[in-house]
Parts: structure tokens; sequence; C-alpha cells
């Protein structure tokens, strides 16, 4: 499904990804774990065509269609979701205005029919309230006045109502309580655990992994992927440290 | 007899251009004349005619306790100009939220001159430009406070959006205080649209010139969000969104 060979991908010419292959296949969630600097959250915004983060050398495929020679807009289309780190305010555009508006957008260029306001409006009721959120939070201006929490809870209402088929997640369990990491995890279960759909989850923590379970977990240490291996390679980084288990 | 013809020398027409101005000066040498009784209050939605050249000259006197709120959008192709005198007696409350919108070689001003004559005043002026091409957009606001006009409350907020290098934004409040117990806000920048926000509307599917235009949209249409009338509401959040697609 998703397909990373040798990549590598410079910040303000600085070298940060030296080199990641890395592959998805379809049904499967995998989790990239590693310590702050390591190129994470780099892995995930070049993926998603952020512009700044340039790709000097390698390649990725998703569905077999070459990601990087799209632009960040295409991708959506395509079926690929960056979940924030730090979801972005947009003050003066409501959250239902701003989804719809993008949704019917990747629809379009899907060729499927738009939905109307009606339609929208009962989808995107269902998935907020699936995430235990009241749908008046998302007449609200995009992320404003939101706490931590609320923009992480709310970055999954939005892959909820725009249901992608790979979905990017960056420290999405970042400042979330005990209650809201619950409501994440299963969100992340119920929207993207399928056979026809991947997962990459980019997290520090295991706590995250305990209710979504990955069928691979890989560590990232300086732009490479230091080691790969099943659920257990978490447990095993949560008791040692990057330090141990990437050496 | 008409007034004479200003010059740039004035500093309220420094920006403006006279040369449209000039033909259809003798309508507008006289401004409006407007008087809001003690404890009444009035509110009006500007919503631009069209035209090429656009002026508004008001002059609005609000007597004690008397309240006023204009939602405008100025958005000429060639030359539009709010120009508002406005006094305040005790109590009285005045509020502008405004909008200018231009592009191509258009030049469009809001000028303000807001008295606090007496006490506790509130006056709030919010104003946002957004400005593409070679246009110019310009606020001149001048607060001016009275002996004796205590407790005044006066607050400018100025925001410009620059779409194109060779647009220009001019943003000016002034303020003029002969009394010690006041408090006046202001606040202006100038800037461009945020990358992280552009990245983060792509990121959810829009193009870049949907996501220019959501961005834009958000930016101004926060303005108009207490109009009354749902009518009149509509009326100006059209007439901006189709100047904002011409503009973005």
């Amino acid at each position: 499904m998703l397909d990373i060979r040798n990549l590598h991908a410079t910040v303000a010419d600085k070298p940060i990804l030296k080199g990641i292959s890395l592959s998805v296949p379809a049904g499967e969630v995998h989790a990239i774990m590693g310590p702050n600097g390591s190129g994470k959250s780099t892995l995930g915004y070049v993926l998603s065509g952020r512009p700044g983060y340039e790709v000097t050398e390698g390649s990725a495929t998703f569905d077999g269609k070459d990601l990087l020679a799209l632009e960040p807009h295409e991708r959506a289309a395509a079926g690929l979701f960056l979940g924030f780190q730090y979801p972005v305010e947009i003050p003066g555009v409501s959250s239902l205005q701003f989804l719809r508006e993008s949704l019917n957008s990747q629809r379009r260029s899907r060729g499927e029919p738009e939905l109307s306001g009606g339609e929208f409006i009962k989808l995107a009721r269902e998935q907020a309230a699936l995430l235990g959120m009241d749908v008046d939070m998302l007449k609200r201006p995009v992320n404003v006045g939101f706490s931590g929490g609320e923009k992480k809870r709310a970055e999954m209402v939005q892959m909820g109502i725009m249901n992608p088929k790979f979905a990017i997640l960056d420290e999405t369990d970042s400042g979330l309580d005990i209650d809201a990491l619950r409501a994440v995890g299963a969100g992340i279960n119920r929207i993207m655990r399928a056979p026809d759909k991947g997962v990459l989850l980019i997290t520090h923590y295991q706590r995250l992994l305990d209710y979504v379970t990955p069928d691979k977990v890989h560590v990232l240490n300086a732009g490479r992927i230091v080691r790969s291996g099943g659920p257990e390679l978490a447990h095993e980084l949560e008791r040692e440290g990057y330090a141990e288990a990437a050496a | 007899m008409t007034a004479p013809f200003p010059t740039r020398k004035q500093e309220e027409w420094r920006y403006a251009d006279l040369d449209a101005l000039k033909p259809v000066w003798e309508q507008f040498a006289e401004p409006l004349t407007l008087t809001i009784g003690a404890g009444d209050s009035f509110e009006d939605v500007w919503v631009p005619t069209g035209d090429d050249v656009q002026v508004k000259r008001m002059s609005i006197a609000l007597g004690a306790g008397a309240k006023a709120r204009l939602f405008v959008l100025n958005t000429a192709s060639v030359y539009g100009r709010i120009e508002l005198q406005v006094s305040l007696e005790a109590d009285a409350n005045f509020e502008l939220f405004a909008a200018n919108i231009g592009d191509g070689q258009s030049t469009n001003e809001i000028v303000t001159n807001v008295r606090h004559i007496g006490e506790r005043g509130r006056s709030r002026q919010v104003v946002r430009s957004v400005l593409g091409g070679k246009a110019v957009g310009s606020y001149l606001g001048k607060v001016e406070v009275a002996r004796g006009a205590q407790q005044t409350d006066g607050e400018q907020s100025v925001k410009a959006m620059l779409l194109n290098r060779g647009a220009t934004a001019n943003c000016k409040p002034e303020l003029e205080i002969f009394a010690d117990d006041v408090k006046c806000a202001h606040g202006a920048s100038v800037g461009e649209l945020d990358e992280t926000q552009m990245f983060y509307a792509q990121s959810r599917g829009l193009d870049p010139a949907s996501a220019r235009a959501l961005l834009l949209e958000g930016f101004v249409m926060g303005l108009w969000d207490n109009v009354a009338d749902e009518a009149q509401r509509e009326a100006i959040c059209a007439a901006a969104r189709g100047a904002l697609r011409r503009v973005a």
C-alpha cells in the first residue's frame, strides 16, 4: 500500500532523513518510534508534501502511484490523511465549512458526487458523537479555543469524516488524558482498522499502542530505521529506552 | 457654494485618488449628517454599489447613551472612500466593522475621526484589508478624547493582508487625548497568508486557490457575525465573497 524506498530528505538544506525504507501493506498498522529529533515528524510531512521539506533521493509510492509527484491536496484526494502533532487554528472559518469544502473538493477530484449540506451535517454529527464531541464544537472556528486534547479529538473527527485509505498520525497521543487517549485509540481502530486501509502511527510512547496494537514497530534514529520488530519491541523500548534498544 | 476641492496636503486626503474624485466631487462635497438622539440606536450595513468610484462621507452625532453600529464593505474598482466624523456624548457607543478589498490599481480607504466629548463613551473600530495587484488600501483613524471625557474606552484594531508585492496597505491609528482616565487600545498589522494554515487546508484536500480563498474569507467575514438582519448579513458577505474571488 505505502512503499518507501531509500528516502532522503532535507529541511533548510539540512539532511534529516537519510535513507528510509519501509513498506506498509494494506490492513496493517505500523508504529514509528524514536527519540526527539530523529526525523519522525519530518517523515510525516515529507509523505504529505509540506513545502520546505525536500526529497533529495529515493521514492515513495502509494497504491502504485508516485506519491512524491503529487501536490498535498492531490495526496489527500488519493486517500492520504495526516493527523497533525499541533493541529492548526483557522480563525473566522467554522470547522463544518472547512471540512465540508475539503471533503467535497476531494470527492470532486475523485469523480464522486458532492455531499449536500444536510448529508454533510449528518455525517459530521455521527463522527463527532463517536468521539464524544458535540457537533456544536464544529460550528466554532477551526481549532480556535480548543484545549490540546480537544484538538487531537477534533483531528480524529476530521479523519472519521474524510474516511481516508491511509493515515499518518503524528503524535496524536501527546497531550491526552487517559479518557481521551482511550477515545482516540478506539477512533483509530474503528476508522482505520480495515483490510484495505493502513496506518503509520508516529509516537514517543508505548501507551497509545496499548489501545492500537501495531503489526510492526520501527525505531527511527538520526534519520534511519535502526530496528524493526513486532509489538513486543515497543515494550522493550519502554523498558530500556531508545539508547539501549537502538544500540 | 461647494466646499473647496481637497488637496493631498490635508492629512485625511493624503492617500486619496483625487483624479478619480474630481469629476464627482460636487455630489460629495457636503458630508451627510445624522443625529442619533439620546438613548436611541442606529445600525446600518453598507454594501458596495458596483460603481467605479464610490464615496460615502457621513457625520454622525451620538447623543447621551446613543448607539451606532456600522458594517461596511469598501471595494470600488477605482476609488472607494468611507469617511466618518463621529461625536459621542456621555455613555454613547460607536462601533465600526469594515473591510477594504481591492485589486488592480484601485484605491480604497476608510478615514475616521471619532470624538469622545462626554464621559464613559465607548468606540470600537475593526478594519480588515485584503489587497492584491497594485491596490492601495488605507485606514486613517483618529480618536480624540476631549478634556473631561473621562473613562472613555476607545479601541482600534487594524489588520491588512497583502497578496502581491505591488499592493500597499496604509494603517494609521492616531490618538489625541486630553483626559487622564481613559483606555485607548490600538493595534495594527500587515501580513501575508500563514503558510502553516495553507498547508493544513491543502492537506485536507483543498487546492491552493480554494485554500487561499477560504483563509481570506475567514480573515474578513468574522467582521459581520453580529449584523442583526440576516438578509443584510448575507448581502454583505456575498459581496465580500465575490470581491475576494476577484482578488485571490
